[in-house]
């Protein structure tokens, strides 16, 4: 228990270093939105206007950064993230609710198909060497060096077409009102399904070879011998003795790799114009948007920062050399 | 005791890999247990005494292959069969029910992940899956009793225990389904020389209580002296000498068995002057012609780089219970 509060107050800690670079950032980044809304108008706007705007964002000189900092830290904990510039007025909180679902359910369904099918393929590439399975591992390592964005262009391009069952990009058709019946659903899910192919294809190695190479480790250790020695049906052996051991490393990267689930397919999502967070994220670097870059950053840090909690959790759980006594 | 056979292993030979390349590890070995003894097998690391142990339960891990011979168990009831030619599913119920094993890794022996219950039932309910999970509880909380650990340590996880603890586990799980044969393949050398003596001390009075035999590997000779009541000595892959333990410790006929018992200090008796054995363990992949300890041998003459010699009777004073292969003491009939 002292063991997790110490981990809880590191976690704490680590949320108010990431809040707050997360706050400076941003303000070195070199130039301001409202240049890059008079680029956007091409000199339509006027001096008033422009001057407004500076006020409307809150741009203008009269407060220092520390107020600044203090103002960031009251509006946190009210919930409210500001209201983004590119999307003005949308609040960015706004913005976010409704790109992250989308993100989550593509990436996140995703990383856990991927988890589990290169996870299962592993302990059986592991278990059964020298069998079919060790052709497993070079496909699936060569579709791995692929990098996904190029594969999802090769997808595109040789899979979507006007007579194609794929549509190449959205998250959903344009003619449907996002809702949970039966026409958006099935839509949602056929946009999704080749963005969804592609992060599989290149990510499922990884799982393999790490599952696969801890198998062949613990496949050598003594208790895997005694396990045979004691008469336990092979599968017995492979799952409970083997595979639980071996297990633990790859649970742990599983928990850190849902913590990229929000940020970490930007590419995907641009490539595929898919509704999600990744999409916003790039759209809001563009027109140096800062309350919502800053909202995204912080519900990236947050997922990073719940990921590897979840990894310790995981980890006390199935390991019992992990937990301290008393 | 009876000498009723129990194990009889016969022309068993063990190979590391396929083709030229090949490593003979265990060579023509013969050697028959009989219900109620502890046998001991000794001999230096790389001697094959281990791969002897893993391969008679078929426990090679790749590429260690049994490339010929047979291992003849006897049921206590009913007809002899031979273990090499099990079906997978019969092999799986042989082991453990009538041949255990206690490994020489103490502390690598159980499952790091599973409470010490949860790996002493398991065995129960692959073997008798009609047991009810009360009864498997109780029949383990007893063998924890009979090896002497507090049966409350039922839920502890393996890191939670001494080396000494975790080995008497391991003991009391191949106990726990009453085989007819143990084997001990060096069970306590991890461990310090307090808890080896404890340890089998308990193993000794348990054999006595539950009648099962023993083959003991080990490279100490002075514990197989002490502990055993047949004692084989490997060499290079085969069995050099055999015979009662007193024999062997008084009378020793192979040059490498004497080299053995003069390189420690005797547990009892007079003191005697230590002695190694010049050279070092034969490479088993190009092994020397005709005997394979003759490089080595003070005692080497003239047909011992040319023939192998036979295990057999020796020509000697109490020559009956005991065999030896070695030119020195020729044989008058080969055994096995």
């Amino acid at each position: 228990m002292k063991y997790f509060l110490q981990r809880i107050a590191f976690y704490l800690f680590t949320a108010w270093a990431a809040i707050t670079l997360n706050f400076f950032i941003p303000r070195l980044v070199p130039g301001d939105p409202v240049q890059s809304l008079i680029a956007k108008f091409r000199g339509q706007l006027s001096t008033e206007a422009i001057n407004s705007l500076y006020v409307l964002f809150g741009l203008d000189d009269d407060k220092g950064l520390w107020t600044q900092y203090i103002d960031y830290w009251k509006q946190l904990f009210h919930g409210d993230l500001g209201l983004s510039f590119t999307f003005f007025p949308s609040p960015v909180s706004q913005i976010i609710g409704d790109a992250l679902p989308w993100t989550v359910m593509l990436v996140g369904i995703t990383t856990v198909i991927s988890f589990i099918l290169g996870t299962s393929l592993g302990v059986l590439a592991g278990w059964r060497r020298g069998s079919w399975t060790d052709g497993l591992l070079p496909v699936t390592t060569f579709f791995s060096s692929v990098p996904y964005f190029w594969l999802g262009i090769i997808a595109i391009y040789l899979l979507t077409g006007p007579d194609s069952f794929f549509p190449s990009s959205g998250g959903f058709d344009s003619a449907l009102v996002p809702a949970f019946d039966q026409y958006f659903i099935p839509s949602a899910v056929q946009h999704s399904l080749l963005p969804a192919l592609t992060i599989l294809i290149s990510s499922v190695s990884g799982w393999i070879l790490s599952m696969r190479n801890m198998m062949v480790t613990v496949a050598s250790e003594d208790y895997i011998t005694v396990a045979h020695a004691k008469g336990l049906s092979e599968r017995r052996v492979a799952v409970s003795y083997a595979a639980r051991n071996a297990l633990l490393p790859n649970i742990s990267g599983f928990a850190l790799s849902l913590g990229f689930i929000v940020g970490g397919t930007l590419l995907v999502e641009i490539v595929f114009s898919y509704p999600g967070l990744g999409f916003i994220l790039l759209q809001a670097l563009g027109a140096k948007d800062y309350p919502l870059m800053q909202g995204i950053f912080l519900v990236i840090t947050i997922s990073v920062l719940v990921a590897n909690l979840l990894a310790d959790l995981a980890y006390l759980l199935l390991d019992p050399r992990t937990r301290k006594e008393g | 005791m009876t000498m009723e056979p129990v194990l009889e292993i016969r022309n068993l030979n063990v190979e590391y890999g396929l083709g030229d390349k090949a490593v003979r590890a265990v060579r023509d070995v013969n050697l028959t247990l009989h219900r109620g003894e502890v046998l001991g097998l000794a001999g230096e690391s790389g001697s094959g005494k281990s791969t002897l142990a893993y391969g008679l339960t078929r426990l090679l891990a790749p590429p260690g292959v049994i490339t010929g011979g047979e291992v003849i168990y006897h049921p206590e009831k009913s007809d002899p069969y031979d273990v090499l030619g099990l079906s997978d599913k019969a092999l799986r119920a042989f082991r453990w029910a009538e041949t255990a094993i206690v490994f020489q890794g103490a502390m690598n022996s159980l499952n790091p992940v599973h409470k010490i219950s949860t790996q002493l039932t398991d065995v129960l309910k692959a073997h008798e899956p009609k047991m009810s999970d009360h009864t498997r509880n109780a029949r383990a909380r007893e063998m924890l009793k009979l090896v002497g650990i507090s049966p409350d340590r039922m839920d502890a996880y393996p890191h939670q225990l001494s080396g000494g603890m975790r080995q008497r586990v391991m003991i009391g799980m191949a106990l726990i389904l009453q085989p007819q044969v143990v084997i001990m393949d060096e069970p306590t050398t991890a461990l310090d020389v307090v808890m080896q003596r404890q340890i089998l001390g308990q193993l000794i009075e348990l054999r006595e209580r539950l009648g099962f035999s023993v083959i003991f590997i080990t490279h100490d000779l002075s514990l197989l002296v002490e502990f055993s009541n047949r004692i084989a000595i490997m060499y290079g892959g085969r069995i050099v000498e055999e015979a009662p333990a007193a024999t062997i410790y008084r009378d020793a006929l192979h040059p490498y068995s004497k080299g053995l018992l003069s390189s420690f200090p005797a547990l009892r008796g007079p003191r005697r002057e230590l002695a190694g054995i010049p050279g070092s363990p034969p490479d088993l992949a190009g092994m020397p012609s005709g005997c394979s300890f003759h490089p080595r041998c003070p005692r080497a003459f003239e047909p011992c780089s040319q023939h192998i010699p036979v295990l057999g009777r020796p020509d000697a004073q109490n020559g009956a219970a005991r065999s030896v292969a070695c030119w020195l003491h020729p044989t008058e009939q080969p055994v096995g």
